[in-house]
C-alpha cells in the first residue's frame, strides 16, 4: 500500500465542511417534507439524499482520494441503484396506463 | 514443475495434516480449510432440505391431504425452499470450491482477505441456526419468497428468526464476493492475464459481482419487512398505506439474479469438466468468459418477469418479457460452445463428466422453458403452476447440484487427496440423471394440465404424474445417498490420488494432493493460455512454469 493511499488526502477542515453540508442538507429536508412540491415532493427528497450519499462516500468513505478502480465498483452502486429505482418506476408510473387497457375489456358475465 | 515430483504413496506435509485438534479448524484463515468446514455445514443443510422434500413428495403420492394438514404442507414447502436456496444453493459452488480452488488457480497463498473469509462461514454458521431455530420451534409458513403483506402482518409462524437468518446469510454472500472480486484483481500469478484465467474464474468473478450488487437489496427487503411486523410502519401493507407489489420489487431484483449466483459458478465448474474431458481447449474462450459478464449483468434487468399477474403495469410487463428472452442468449453462447468443444474431441466418460454432460441436456431444457414463462401469454396460463416448479428445478437442481456433484467428484482428489470409487460414482451420476428427470418431467405436465403449486390436495386426474413425480423423488434420493456413502469411505480407504490424476491443465493441478498450507512453493509464472491441451492424446502441457523464486 502506497503513503497516498494511507493517508487519504482529507483534513479535519474538509470533514467538518462535508459533516456541516450533511446537516444542512438533512435541515433542507425536513423543510421540503412541510412543503408542497406537487409531483416534485418524491424527486427532491431522492435528489436530497442523493447528495447527501455521495458526500458519504466520497469523503468519508474515501473513495475520492482511492484509485479509479474503486471509482468504478462505486459508481457500479449507484448505477445499480438507477437500475433499481428506473425499472420499479417504469411500473408505477405506468399503472394509469394500464387501467386504461384493462377498461376496454368488457365486463366478466355475471350469473 | 517441482510440485508434480511428489510421489503419490508419500505422505506428506499438507493443509490437512499441518494442525490438528478444533481450534485448528474454527480459527483456521486456510481458504482450503473454510471451504471444507462450509462443505460440511452446507451437507447438513441439504440433507435437511431434502428430508422436507421427502415429506413433501410423500404428501402429493394421494390426492387427499392424508399425510400432514395445510398448515403444515404450507410449512414443509417453505422450509425446503429457504434452506436449499439460501443455505445451499447459493452458496454450495462459490464457498466450497470457489473457496477451495481460486486461490489454486490464480497461483496465490490464499484469498486477499483471509479472516474476512472466517467470519463469512461464522456469519452463515449463524444465520444457519436462527434457521434452524425456526425450523424446530414450529417453522415458517410464508414461502421462501416472503411475500407480503402476508409475511408482513398476517403469519403467525416463525417469520422474523427466518427471515434473520437469510438477513444474516446475506453478508456472507456479500463479503465472499468481496473476497473473490478483490483476490482476482490483486493476487493473479505473474503472466496470469485476465484472457489466460479458467472460465471458473471468470464465471466466479461474474457471481461475486451479482453478490455485491443484488444481496444488500434482499437485506434491505427482509429489514423493511420485519419493521412492518414488529413495528407496524406501512411499508408493505396496503391497510398501513404501503404498497405489496415494492415488495415483490425489491425481493426479485435480487432473487432473479441470485438464480445467476447458482447457475453461473456452475457453468464455471462445466467448462473446467468439459475441457478436461475431451482434452481440448475450450471453443469460444473469449465468448464464454464474456457471456458470464453479460448475464450477471442482464440477470439484473429481468426480474419483472416473476409479476406479470401481480399487478404490475402491463408496460412494464412487457419491457420485462423482452428483457428476459435477451439474458437467454449469453446462456445460449454458453451451451453451443460447450458443445463444439466436445465435437471432435477425445472424450472420456468418467464420473465428472457424466455430471457435466447431464447438465448439459438438462440445463438447457431448464432454460428453454424459460423462455415459455417469460412469454407474457403463457406465462398468464402456466404461472403458479408445477410447470414453474418444473422449471426451476431443472436449472437449480439439474443445472447447479448436477455441476456441484460434478466438480466436487473432480476436485475431490485434490481436496482429500483420495480417489472415489469410480465404477460406484458413474452408477450414481446415471441413477441422479433418470431420478430426476422421472421427478421432474411429469411437474411440466402437470403444471400445463393446470395444476397450481403450493396445494397438497389436487384433482384425482393429477395423481398418475404426481405418483411418477415421487417415486422419481425416491430414486434421486438413493441417488445422492450412494456419494454420500463411498465419498465418505474414500477419505480412509480411498486410493491415494496423485497431483493430477485427470491430466488436466490448471494451476490446482500443480500442487500435490492435498496441496500444502500455502498451496505452492514458488510462485507459479504462466507463460500460456488455460486449457493447453497438446494435440494428441498424452499429458497436458500444463501451461506454466516456475519462477525460481521462494515466496517470503
Amino acid at each position: 500500500m502506497s503513503s497516498h493511499d494511507e493517508h487519504h488526502g482529507a483534513s479535519l477542515r474538509t470533514y467538518l465542511v462535508i459533516f456541516g453540508s450533511l446537516l444542512a442538507l438533512t435541515g433542507l429536508t425536513v423543510w421540503v417534507a412541510f412543503h408542497d412540491f406537487g409531483s416534485f415532493n418524491t424527486p427532491l427528497a431522492l435528489v436530497i439524499a442523493g447528495v447527501k450519499g455521495t458526500l458519504v462516500v466520497l469523503y468519508f468513505m474515501h473513495v475520492r482520494y482511492n484509485s479509479r478502480l474503486v471509482w468504478v465498483f462505486a459508481a457500479a452502486g449507484f448505477l445499480w441503484l438507477m437500475i433499481l429505482f428506473g425499472f420499479t418506476f417504469s411500473d408505477y408510473l405506468t399503472r394509469d396506463a394500464a387501467e386504461a387497457t384493462v377498461q376496454d375489456v368488457p365486463a366478466w358475465p355475471t350469473r | 514443475m517441482s510440485a508434480q515430483a511428489t510421489s503419490a504413496a508419500e505422505p506428506q506435509r499438507n493443509y490437512l495434516n499441518a494442525d490438528y485438534g478444533i481450534k485448528s479448524w474454527l480459527l483456521t484463515t486456510d481458504h482450503k480449510r473454510i471451504g471444507l468446514m462450509y462443505l460440511l455445514t452446507m451437507t447438513l443443510f441439504f440433507f435437511l432440505g431434502g428430508a422436507f422434500a421427502v415429506a413433501i413428495r410423500l404428501e402429493l403420492a394421494t390426492p387427499h391431504g392424508d399425510l400432514v394438514e395445510s398448515e403444515t404442507y404450507n410449512k414443509l414447502f417453505t422450509m425446503h425452499g429457504v434452506i436449499m436456496i439460501f443455505f445451499f444453493l447459493i452458496p454450495s459452488i462459490p464457498a466450497v470450491l470457489g473457496n477451495f480452488l481460486l486461490p489454486l488457480m490464480l497461483g496465490a497463498r490464499d484469498l486477499a482477505f483471509p479472516r474476512l473469509n472466517l467470519l463469512t462461514w461464522y456469519l452463515f454458521t449463524i444465520g444457519g441456526v436462527f434457521t434452524l431455530y425456526a425450523v424446530v420451534s414450529g417453522g415458517v409458513d410464508t414461502g421462501w419468497t416472503f411475500y407480503t403483506p402476508y409475511s408482513s402482518t398476517y403469519a403467525n409462524t416463525h417469520v422474523i428468526a427466518t427471515a434473520l437468518g437469510v438477513f444474516i446469510t446475506g453478508f456472507s454472500s456479500i463479503l465472499t464476493g468481496l473476497n473473490f472480486i478483490v483476490t482476482t484483481h490483486k493476487m493473479r500469478a505473474p503472466g496470469l492475464t485476465w484472457f489466460r484465467l479458467p472460465l471458473f474464474v471468470w464465471a466466479h468473478y461474474a457471481t461475486s459481482l451479482i453478490q455485491i450488487l443484488g444481496t444488500p437489496v434482499l437485506a434491505t427487503a427482509i429489514l423493511l419487512v420485519g419493521i412492518e411486523r414488529l413495528f407496524g410502519v406501512g411499508i408493505f401493507d396496503p391497510k398501513l398505506g404501503g404498497d405489496p407489489v415494492l415488495f415483490q420489487h425489491l425481493f426479485w431484483f435480487y432473487s432473479h439474479p441470485a438464480v445467476y449466483i447458482m447457475i453461473l459458478p456452475s457453468m464455471g465448474v462445466i467448462s473446467e469438466l468439459i475441457s478436461t474431458f475431451a482434452r481440448k481447449r475450450v471453443f469460444g474462450y473469449s465468448f464464454i468468459a464474456m457471456s458470464s459478464l453479460a448475464i450477471a449483468i442482464l440477470g439484473f434487468f429481468v426480474w419483472g418477469h416473476h409479476m406479470f399477474v401481480s399487478g404490475q403495469s402491463v408496460y412494464a410487463g412487457v419491457v420485462f418479457s423482452l428483457l428476459s428472452m435477451l439474458v437467454a442468449v449469453p446462456s445460449a453462447v454458453k451451451v453451443f460452445n460447450w458443445t463444439a468443444t466436445l465435437y471432435k474431441g477425445s472424450i472420456q466418460f468418467s464420473t465428472p463428466m457424466i455430471y457435466a454432460l447431464g447438465f448439459l441436456g438438462l440445463f438447457t431444457i431448464g432454460g428453454l422453458t424459460g423462455l415459455f414463462l417469460a412469454t407474457l401469454a403463457v406465462d398468464v396460463h402456466v404461472h403458479d403452476t408445477y410447470f414453474v416448479v418444473a422449471h426451476f428445478h431443472y436449472i437449480m437442481v439439474g443445472g447447479a447440484l448436477m455441476a456441484y456433484l460434478g466438480g466436487l467428484h473432480f476436485w475431490w482428489p485434490k481436496i482429500t487427496g483420495r480417489m472415489y470409487p469410480e465404477f460406484l460414482g458413474k452408477i450414481s451420476a446415471v441413477i441422479i440423471f433418470l431420478g430426476f428427470n422421472l421427478t421432474f418431467f411429469p411437474q411440466f405436465l402437470l403444471g400445463y394440465l393446470g395444476m397450481p403449486r403450493r396445494y397438497h390436495v389436487y384433482p384425482d386426474e393429477f395423481q398418475v404424474l404426481n405418483v411418477l413425480s415421487s417415486a422419481g423423488a425416491s430414486i434421486l434420493g438413493l441417488g445422492y445417498l450412494i456419494p454420500m456413502a463411498y465419498l465418505v469411505w474414500s477419505l480412509k480407504y480411498g486410493k491415494r490420488a496423485p497431483s493430477n490424476p485427470w491430466r488436466a491443465s490448471g494451476l490446482e493441478w500443480t500442487t500435490p494432493s492435498p496441496p500444502a498450507t500455502f498451496n505452492f512453493d514458488r510462485t507459479p509464472v504462466v507463460t500460456t493460455e488455460a486449457y493447453h491441451y497438446s494435440e494428441e492424446l498424452g499429458a497436458p502441457r500444463t501451461g506454466t512454469d516456475v519462477r525460481e523464486v521462494e515466496i517470503v
